[in-house]
């Protein structure tokens, strides 16, 4: 009986462009233009890697193997000597982004926060070779992302 | 016998051992730094505390304490636990916290036991101390800061080495690890402070932040650089050979290795032949070729020479396997010319006891008289020397030399330098030496000499007289330097019956009798000045050195480190040399090479693979069927008749850190020249 009535008199129908002229009249709008537009994204959010220096210009990172040690896709290489002023570095750190599955360990592993995943998820290259990144292109990275990068850790800094 | 109980199990132990190490025969782990078992105890680190019940009311260091009859000892009590604790915080006190770049980091006693019996956190907020760096020579790092003053350097230095620059200095806060006014660590041993020190402040120089130790692939092998076959582990990561360290053989070399063995391995970097030469007959310069050219062009110019025109010398760092390939190929080519004493030495080779060093290594631990002739051991054979020092350290062996005198690091009476002292020794003291195990240590570069057949009989004579070797005992040695040597001889690569040796093949050169010359990685006498022109050169090799330059033909071998491969050592023992790494570019294994070369030539070799051609060995030589262990030589007659002429006896020891072609293209050897043996002159002149 009941069914027979809410069919005859089109209930659903009516109640479904209800939802739909509410949306379209009194919801604040969901979907965004991007890329002119994006969504918010977490402190936490760990896209494309950067290497980070110092404020006054030295590179973090002091060769001490253990991102590369952790790295469970096996996607970083390090080679270090001892610089010229006899400091521990790398002379090579390369890291193979097709192989990353950005789990975030190596920049829980390593002790200057050097290596850090940045809030950049746009790299997506045309060739695999331009995702073979190595130690300029991070450090680059890394200048370019500073800014952010420094704001992400001191809002995540209360958590750790 | 004293029984212990440690956490409830008993044990019965020699008297005057110690509760640590009854702890480690039981597998009892006690945590230390300062104890070392192969060096004195100073008891200073305190970090093997542990419990003795009945005993004093506090903990005790068990590595000074002796096992008492009926001592009943725990290791897992609270009061043990706490007491670690509160060394290990002491002891974290003052290190700084730099392990990321520290290179011991990853296999540092001081992480591992902060690990494990640590506190993890520290209560000391003022500032660390910090130590001035020490400067060490070209092979050890410092950062003393590092340090916790647990003195083994200074021990080892001081008692295993025979060099004691290193002290402690200062007390207190101030203590600190230093040298003697500044001098350098001069000793072919200085390698095994870095293996001695249990936290990063010593480190070796040439590895500097080359890599970590969890990335590196370990391989067991034996070390080539001397004819002790120093047990070795090759650190290689990728292609490279990152690093040498010891491998503990209580027979051999203990667990140290000499600063030789330890640091030359750059040397493998450099200088490398990666593919096949021919030298160009109209530019007389050294084309790359192929495999195949090479080996044609060795055909077409073998081709129609007859056995007694070929000749082949075996250089210092060849295997056994390649050796034997090598007389296989020479007998079917039917060339009996082969020697492998490329050092101009001359001694009868027909009885194996007259080569060997028939005592054993750790024979030296039983002897009571030691006479070197003609030999410095301590360049020569840096772990003998070792031994030797330890049996005149511990039990005041007598040391008699007769030769040409030099710093052996313990005191030795010099009776003469002449071949004549020998037998005026023998006859002095004929029958009465004041010992029951004498030994009787002869260089091998003492037979460098026209007569050096005659001079290995009156060497025969001299220990017959002395009455040094006994039924249970023979004392009678010959000191190698050279790794092949003894595999060499033990296969019989020496000329057979009337053909050429050493010397007549290179006379042969230049009298055009000998018209093609196979160089099996001869680098030891200078091919450019003695090889005559008009003969034909192969050589195999993987350094680009003398031999090289002269060379025809040019084979690209493979070093030590790159095939597996059986070398015997001085005192007649084959062991079993492992590849670490691939050789490199189009360089191939030894016995390989001269397999494929046999095809060309149309004499193929009756075996395909390695396991074969052993077979081939241990079927002809039994001695190669009992690896690692030692076939005693029969004493029989050995030596020529003749004059001795009344020469100085000459010993090798010329250069110890450029003695073959690996340390001669190794940077690190040529800076240890820079630094050690110039300064050396430069004082000496000084005076």
């Amino acid at each position: 009986m009941d069914r027979i009535l809410r069919s005859m008199l089109l209930t659903e129908i009516v109640k479904g462009f209800l939802l739909t002229l509410k949306y379209i009249f009194f919801v604040p709008r969901v979907t965004i233009n991007y890329p002119y537009e994006k969504g918010p994204i977490s402190p936490r959010f760990r896209g494309e890697h950067a290497l980070r220096r110092y404020p006054n210009g030295e590179e973090r990172c002091i060769a001490c193997k253990l991102c590369e040690a952790i790295c469970p896709a096996l996607a970083i290489t390090i080679e270090a000597e001892p610089r010229e002023d006899g400091s521990r570095r790398t002379t090579r750190y390369d890291i193979d982004m097709t192989k990353c599955i950005y789990c975030g360990l190596c920049q829980e592993a390593c002790p200057v926060d050097a290596i850090v995943e940045g809030p950049n998820f746009e790299f997506a290259t045309e060739t695999r070779e331009e995702l073979y990144y190595n130690k300029e292109r991070l450090l680059a990275n890394g200048d370019r992302w500073e800014a952010q990068i420094a704001a992400n850790l001191v809002k995540d800094a209360p958590y750790r | 016998m004293p029984k212990v109980t440690i956490n409830g199990m008993e044990i019965e132990v020699e008297p005057g051992t110690s509760i640590l190490q009854a702890a480690e025969q039981l597998g009892i782990e006690v945590p230390r730094f300062c104890y070392h078992d192969k060096l004195s105890v100073p008891a200073n680190c305190r970090m093997c505390l542990v419990q003795v019940e009945g005993g004093p009311p506090k903990p005790v260091a068990s590595c000074a304490m002796a096992c008492g009859d009926g001592m009943i000892v725990r290791t897992d009590t609270d009061v043990v636990k706490k007491a670690r604790k509160g060394v290990m915080e002491m002891l974290l006190i003052n290190h700084p916290l730099d392990c990321p770049v520290c290179d011991q980091g990853g296999e540092c006693d001081l992480q591992d036991q902060a690990m494990a019996y640590g506190f993890d956190r520290s209560r000391f907020h003022e500032n660390k101390r910090a130590v001035e760096d020490k400067d060490l020579g070209p092979l050890i790092s410092t950062v003393m800061t590092r340090c916790i003053n647990c003195t083994r350097c200074v021990r080892f230095a001081e008692e295993i080495a025979g060099t004691p620059v290193l002290g402690q200095l200062n007390r207190g806060e101030d203590a600190e690890i230093g040298t003697f006014v500044g001098e350098l660590v001069k000793t072919e041993l200085s390698g095994n402070l870095v293996d001695v020190c249990p936290v990063g402040a010593l480190t070796s120089k040439p590895y500097a932040f080359a890599a970590r130790p969890w990335e590196l692939k370990k391989t067991e092998s034996i070390d080539v650089h001397d004819a002790v076959g120093s047990n070795i582990r090759i650190d290689s990561r990728g292609r490279e050979v990152m690093r040498i360290l010891p491998r503990l053989n209580e027979d051999v070399n203990e667990e140290w290795i000499s600063d030789k063995t330890r640091y030359a391995c750059d040397g493998l970097r450099y200088k490398r032949l990666d593919r096949p030469y021919i030298r160009c007959e109209s530019s007389n310069r050294l084309l790359a070729a192929s495999w195949p050219e090479a080996f044609a062009h060795i055909r077409e110019r073998l081709e129609g020479l007859q056995g007694e025109n070929i000749a082949a010398l075996a250089g210092d760092l060849s295997d056994v396997e390649s050796m034997t390939a090598l007389k296989d190929l020479m007998r079917r080519l039917g060339s009996a010319n082969l020697d492998c004493r490329t050092d101009n030495a001359d001694f009868d080779v027909s009885s194996r006891a007259g080569y060997l060093f028939n005592s054993t290594i750790s024979g030296i631990d039983q002897a009571d008289l030691i006479i070197l002739i003609g030999v410095n051991p301590r360049y020569e054979a840096t772990m003998v020397n070792a031994r030797i020092r330890r049996a005149w350290l511990e039990r005041r062996v007598k040391v008699v030399m007769i030769g040409q005198g030099a710093d052996l690091t313990y005191p030795y009476d010099h009776y003469g330098t002449g071949t004549k002292d020998i037998t005026q020794f023998a006859e002095e003291f004929a029958g009465k030496l004041p010992a029951k195990k004498p030994m009787m240590i002869v260089g091998a570069g003492v037979f460098r000499r026209d007569d050096g057949m005659a001079l290995h009989g009156a060497l025969y004579e001299a220990a017959e007289k002395l009455g040094i070797v006994t039924k249970e005992w023979n004392g009678f040695n010959v000191l190698h330097s050279a790794a092949s040597r003894v595999g060499a001889l033990d296969i019989g690569f020496v000329p057979q019956k009337d053909a050429l040796d050493f010397r007549s093949i290179i006379a042969g050169t230049k009298d055009g009798s000998i018209k093609a010359l196979y160089l099996l990685g001869s680098d030891e006498f200078n091919a450019r000045v003695n090889i005559g022109w008009k003969t034909f050169v192969i050589y195999q090799g993987h350094h680009g050195d003398q031999a090289a330059q002269r060379a025809n033909v040019i084979l690209p071998g493979a070093a030590y480190t790159e095939k597996d491969g059986i070398f015997v050592n001085t005192e007649g023992r084959p062991q079993l040399a492992r590849k670490a790494v691939s050789p490199p570019g189009e360089a191939r294994e030894d016995w390989k090479i001269i397999r494929a070369l046999s095809d060309e030539l149309g004499e193929p070799l009756p075996y395909n693979t390695l396991a074969q051609l052993r077979e081939r060995i241990r079927g002809e030589w039994p001695l190669f069927r009992s690896i690692d262990e030692i076939t005693p030589a029969k004493w029989t007659r050995f030596g020529g008749k003749g004059k001795v002429h009344a020469e100085t006896l000459e010993s090798y020891g010329s250069s110890f850190y450029l003695s073959n072609p690996i340390c001669r293209a190794s940077k690190t050897m040529n800076e240890c020249v820079e630094a050690f043996t110039n300064e050396e002159r430069y004082s000496e002149a000084a005076e």
